[in-house]
């Protein structure tokens, strides 16, 4: 375990306590071993996250649309382990945030402001979009960093490693461009 | 006893969710800052995690699923899909600057930002449900490999990829540590 005092960009975060990435990774790699076997369940976060768009779906396109479409007719909306894995995910980072003492509503973040500037509105249009993109990229491929990354890349899935070379060539030459690097 | 399911199975699935969430939080990787400056090679935080949890996760489940405690659970490799689907994922990755796991855990902790493009999120969802139909007659066809696994396609035991894989990593975090210091 260890104190760091820098943040992302370099500037002093008062009273942060992160844990080094070893034991972090450790951390995820023993909860994967209880998961599979306790509750027979890789961890995975976009298949439910897909079942939920079709509960905020169904107000505006209408519960037969959303009945009949042949996706949601496979990944119905319903409390059950994945979306309540959900719930946990945000309980889990509002625990570390609240004891830890770094809590904070933020908006925009610091390297964002250092290439973008400081306003919060197109801070959160690119986040809007780059959700959109994320989670359409994570469904096509069936999985996103935990489900087919992390789960698939422990069992040695050629899906998994598949995502993962493809998911960094992509990220890499998104981030270049966008924080104007020369390569 | 295992698998638990039923309401125990419930209850399992928010604590479950909250030590994933509470590690991403605590690991730094709750934190637009840390995702993005590792696609910028300024900050490997995020491989440093994946690659370790890979290794630790997939030596125990291997062994887990030899003993007969646990059963794998291999994704199909559409090839064309995953490949189209990661890439895109990538770029969005970026954009947003977390991954949807590690987007929850900040919403947890405090982030707006990560809250607006979880909405993004669930709209990237219901564009996908929209277009399932064309995706599964023309995308999901394309270069079919089934529930392929690399050890089993490269001919080699487990054990060995998992040594390899341990080798390469150890060697970039001595370099990337190195660096830093």
């Amino acid at each position: 375990m260890s104190v760091s005092t820098l943040d992302g960009a370099g500037a002093r975060v008062a009273g942060r306590v992160d844990w080094t990435p070893y034991l972090v990774g450790v951390g995820i790699g023993v909860l994967s071993w209880v998961v599979f076997v306790v509750v027979n369940a890789p961890l995975g976060i976009t298949t439910s996250l897909a079942q939920v768009s079709g509960g905020v779906a169904a107000p505006v396109l209408g519960a037969d649309a959303v009945a009949a479409n042949s996706y949601w007719a496979k990944n119905p909306l319903k409390l059950d382990y994945g979306t309540l894995f959900l719930v946990g995910t945000m309980i889990g980072g509002f625990l570390s945030a609240m004891t830890a003492r770094s809590f904070r509503l933020e908006s925009v973040p610091t390297l964002w402001a250092e290439r973008f500037g400081p306003s919060a509105g197109k801070r959160f249009v690119a986040a809007f979009l780059g959700g959109v993109i994320a989670m359409y990229g994570a469904r096509l491929a069936n999985g996103c960093t935990s489900g087919n990354g992390i789960s698939g890349g422990l069992q040695l899935a050629l899906s998994g490693w598949t995502f993962l070379a493809a998911m960094f060539v992509a990220g890499i030459a998104t981030a270049f461009v966008m924080f104007r690097v020369k390569a | 006893m295992f698998p638990v399911s039923g309401t125990a199975s419930l209850v399992l699935a928010v604590l479950f969710g909250a030590v994933f969430g509470f590690l991403l939080h605590r690991g730094r990787v709750a934190d637009y800052n840390t995702i993005v400056r590792q696609f910028l090679f300024r900050d490997f935080t995020v491989l440093k995690i994946m690659l370790t949890a890979i290794i630790v996760g997939g030596v125990g489940v291997f062994a887990l699923v030899n003993l007969g405690y646990a059963k794998f659970h291999i994704k199909d490799a559409d090839m064309l899909a995953v490949a189209l689907g990661a890439t895109i994922f990538g770029v969005g990755m970026v954009v947003y600057g977390y991954c949807p796991g590690t987007a929850l855990a900040a919403i947890g902790g405090g982030s707006l930002h990560a809250l607006v493009g979880a909405a993004g999120m669930l709209l990237g969802g219901v564009l996908y449900a929209l277009t399932f139909d064309w995706v599964k007659a023309v995308i999901l066809p394309v270069g079919k490999l089934g529930k392929a696994q690399l050890h089993t396609l490269l001919g080699l035991p487990p054990g060995a990829i998992f040594l390899a894989l341990a080798g390469v990593a150890a060697a970039l975090f001595v370099v990337v540590e190195r660096r830093r210091a």
